[in-house]
């Protein structure tokens, strides 16, 4: 397992002069999971986002450290596996053309073995040879999560993780959110507390501008 | 540390998505089968200078790489998966992999619309092929770079359709001034030494283009 850390230091988003949110602190490592909750509007996705460096904060940093060494933005996605429901696919590629896509651009190689392991895991297997935009729309959002774990990342962020999920899909969704408590840092972006309400920790984006830690690290 | 073969993987995704989806090729084409159509019924019998054709030859090329380039990173935008490129590779591998699709699928539209042009307007012939085709492979690698960049610009804009030429004309005029004279002279038959001037120029202009490139595109493509 590799030592990871997550810091925000003074988090700061605004739109058009509208203040998100500001002066988010946290500091998440080892296998901590974390929930971040929030009305509709509070930045829970604008959040996480900057988290995974797809966005940048007005003001404020985030700082991922692996193995005791600090990672540059731009080499952040080696470390960081994303779902989220505006997260799209390839729609013209079929479901294991994609992951091969995303482990040759990760990797420089097609781990096939790994691919092939991951779609029987979210049950597409049987559907690996079929175009993405022949897919329901939960069975893209299970896709997403092969394209989360590919690279088995120390940190993975899920924005909604059960939307358009059915009872066995949310299921797989709180397996894979076990086991990555085994291997780094989860964040759960959501306001459904059965998705929230395992997690160790908790950034409050309605009231508190610090976290609130439930359980100390 | 940009990856040769991150920026291949890259590429070979553009095209099996492009021979999929047909989202640039057509346009392109269709764009110089009417153009030249257009020039065709105009022109007619009459005897044009060389200047005017070295120019309808660019116009052609110019708007038909305006109705194409841009899709490369506009389609991202569309479909929302520039998130999911963000989250893959990073932005220098992303941007040079479009270039060199962008060049690739360009050079291919060049040799189609130079090909009929040649064929279909009767006082266009070239005398100085060496001319012709170095500026035909500068003009290319030099539009697809100013395009590239420019696209991915647009790409997070509301009003990308508009914006795209009008954004594009005054960053391509000195190639494009370049070009039209260059292919003048092979057309007049210019001794190669002649010609050098244009292709400092032409030369400049790319590496004045990839430099911004590198430096802006990592800006543009986050935010």
């Amino acid at each position: 397992m590799r030592d990871v850390s997550l810091r925000g230091t003074k988090l700061t988003k605004t739109y058009n002069r509208r203040n998100v949110f500001a002066q988010i602190d946290f500091e998440m490592s080892g296998t901590q999971s974390w929930a971040i909750v929030g009305r509709n509007g509070s930045g829970k996705s604008t959040l996480v986002k900057i988290i995974a460096g797809l966005l940048s904060a007005t003001s404020g940093d985030v700082v991922l450290t692996v193995d005791g060494k600090s990672i540059r933005r731009d080499d952040q996605y080696h470390y960081i596996g994303f779902v989220s429901p505006y997260l799209q696919l390839y729609e013209e590629f079929t479901a294991h053309e994609n992951l091969a896509l995303f482990s040759r651009l990760r990797g420089g190689s097609l781990d096939a073995d790994r691919v092939d392991a991951l779609l029987r895991r979210i049950t597409l297997h049987q559907r690996k040879d079929d175009l993405v935009r022949t897919f329901s729309s939960g069975m893209k959002q299970r896709l997403k999560y092969a394209f989360a774990l590919l690279h088995e990342p120390p940190v993975l962020i899920l924005d909604e993780p059960t939307t358009n999920l059915d009872a066995e899909g949310i299921e797989l969704v709180y397996d894979i959110i076990a086991e990555q408590r085994t291997r780094g840092i989860a964040i759960i972006a959501s306001n459904d507390k059965e998705d929230t309400e395992r997690c160790d920790a908790l950034i409050d984006l309605n009231a508190a501008r610090t976290p609130d830690s439930r359980r100390p690290a | 540390m940009i990856s040769a073969a991150a920026v291949r993987t890259i590429v070979l995704k553009e095209f099996q998505s492009e021979l999929r989806t047909r989202y640039a090729l057509n346009a392109l084409l269709m764009f110089v089968v009417t153009t030249l159509s257009i020039v065709l019924f105009s022109v007619g019998s009459e005897n044009v200078s060389t200047d005017v054709l070295s120019g309808i030859l660019w116009i052609i090329i110019f708007f038909s790489s305006m109705s194409g380039l841009s899709r490369t990173f506009v389609s991202e935008e569309e479909r929302g998966t520039t998130m999911t490129l963000q989250l893959l590779a990073p932005p220098l591998v992303v941007f040079f992999g479009k270039l060199v699709f962008n060049i690739v699928l360009l050079f291919i539209l060049n040799v189609v619309a130079i090909g009929l042009y040649m064929l279909l307007i009767g006082g266009f012939a070239v005398k100085s092929y060496g001319i012709f085709c170095l500026t035909i492979g500068l003009g290319t690698i030099g539009l697809a770079s100013a395009s590239t960049l420019i696209a991915a610009i647009i790409s997070k804009a509301n009003t990308k359709g508009t914006l795209y030429p009008v954004l594009s004309f005054p960053i391509m005029l000195p190639l494009l001034l370049t070009v039209i004279t260059a292919t003048r002279r092979s057309v007049e038959g210019a001794v190669f030494s002649e010609a050098i001037g244009e292709f400092q120029v032409l030369f400049s202009y790319i590496v004045v283009m990839l430099a911004v490139s590198y430096i802006v595109f990592d800006y543009i493509w986050r935010d």
